[in-house]
């Protein structure tokens, strides 16, 4: 999924503040899972903006909705009675919800209310670890089910480094080394002998080296 | 103002528990402060930030969330959840300029009737010193600037 952290409120009152009515959306999917952007957290945020304003005794109009999924014009055109009545909208979902929107609907200011921070899984319940940068050329078949470009703190490709020490990595004690893992697995799967085929320079044009990426599928797109 | 303020105090309190102890403090003719709304829970798990954050938004001064001891929750680890989420409202107050202390997480068993009246006391006292929500307050002024 991909994950976010809410916006300090400082900066959320900051963007909102020259406004009187406010749409405050949220997203059904990624951010609700992660506990940043759903349902919940935008009667929270509202609840907390009230507060405040209440606090400098003025009134703001918040309205709440929180969309099915940001990231999609077909969900997003469900805004459109209520952006009508909206001076701003404050998007509690992903880059890519806050962008959906702003896209559509372009005479409105739109602010993001949460960081969006990386593409991760699940460790336990209010713990979310990255697990892929998107690279665009999957290697986890080789490496054991562990991605030496989003864990490895270098993204070396062929590990470990002199900076391993008792399976952790040097930026931090609490962080694995990746290649540890990728050996422990590769050892456990009784395949440690790819540790020494050697990966060749890996090419990033399928990344974000290649500039905005696209994917275009002939057989649904219209 | 502090002499003639009487607090709104909202108090989720565990029906296994807190809630229990508001009944025997009843019981054994222990007085606590009217200001003190109780609401029963079935546990102090069941209380999300948000019920606590509309709950001072709509007025209340200040806000207690009463559980069990810890280790003896009906469900387990309600009420460690319930002391995770006044620690996030806690936070969450704090960064919108409101006292952390206006809510607080409260733990004792259900033959501690005195201990719910102290607590209610105590926590009744604690707001009192803190003065009027500055939620309300501001809005009750700007309302009666609209009105004269």
């Amino acid at each position: 999924m991909i994950t976010a952290v809410r916006k300090p409120m400082e900066e959320i009152i900051a963007c909102v503040e020259p406004y009187d009515r406010i749409l405050l959306v949220g997203c059904n999917e990624c951010v609700s899972v992660c506990s940043a952007g759903g349902r919940k957290e935008v009667a929270l945020l509202a609840s907390a903006l009230h507060m405040h304003f209440m606090k400098q005794g003025k009134t703001m109009d918040i309205r709440e909705m929180t969309l099915e999924r940001q990231c999609d014009p077909e969900y997003v055109e469900e805004l459109v009675t209520s952006v009508d009545g909206a001076d701003a909208v404050l998007s509690m979902a992903c880059g890519c919800g806050v962008q959906t929107i702003a896209a559509r609907y372009r005479e409105k200011p739109v602010f993001p209310a949460v960081n969006t921070t990386f593409m991760g899984a699940s460790e336990r319940q209010g713990v979310w670890s990255e697990r892929c940068q998107g690279c665009g050329d999957c290697v986890l078949g080789i490496t054991g089910g562990i991605c030496p470009i989003a864990r490895c703190s270098k993204r070396l490709m062929n590990g470990p480094c002199g900076g391993s020490t008792k399976g952790k990595c040097e930026i931090d004690a609490n962080i694995d080394c990746a290649w540890q893992l990728i050996w422990d697995r590769l050892k456990a799967l009784g395949l440690e002998r790819r540790i020494e085929d050697i990966m060749e320079a890996k090419d990033w044009r399928t990344s974000r080296d290649g500039g905005p990426r696209k994917i275009i599928r002939e057989d649904l797109a219209s | 103002m502090s002499d003639t303020f009487e607090p709104e105090i909202v108090a989720f309190c565990c029906h296994y528990c807190a809630y229990t102890a508001a009944d025997m403090a009843g019981s054994k003719r222990i007085s606590y402060p009217p200001n003190v709304k109780i609401i029963r829970v079935p546990c102090t798990g069941k209380v999300d930030a948000i019920h606590i954050m509309k709950a001072l938004e709509k007025g209340a001064d200040g806000v207690y969330v009463a559980g069990c001891l810890e280790g003896d929750c009906h469900f387990k680890t309600g009420n460690i959840r319930a002391a995770h989420r006044v620690r996030r409202v806690q936070a969450l107050l704090e960064e919108i300029g409101v006292e952390p202390q206006r809510v607080e997480m409260i733990t004792m068993s259900a033959g501690m009737g005195e201990r719910f009246a102290k607590t209610a006391r105590d926590f009744t006292e604690k707001i009192r010193q803190l003065g009027p929500s500055p939620v309300t307050t501001a809005a009750r002024d700007s309302r009666r600037r609209a009105v004269s």
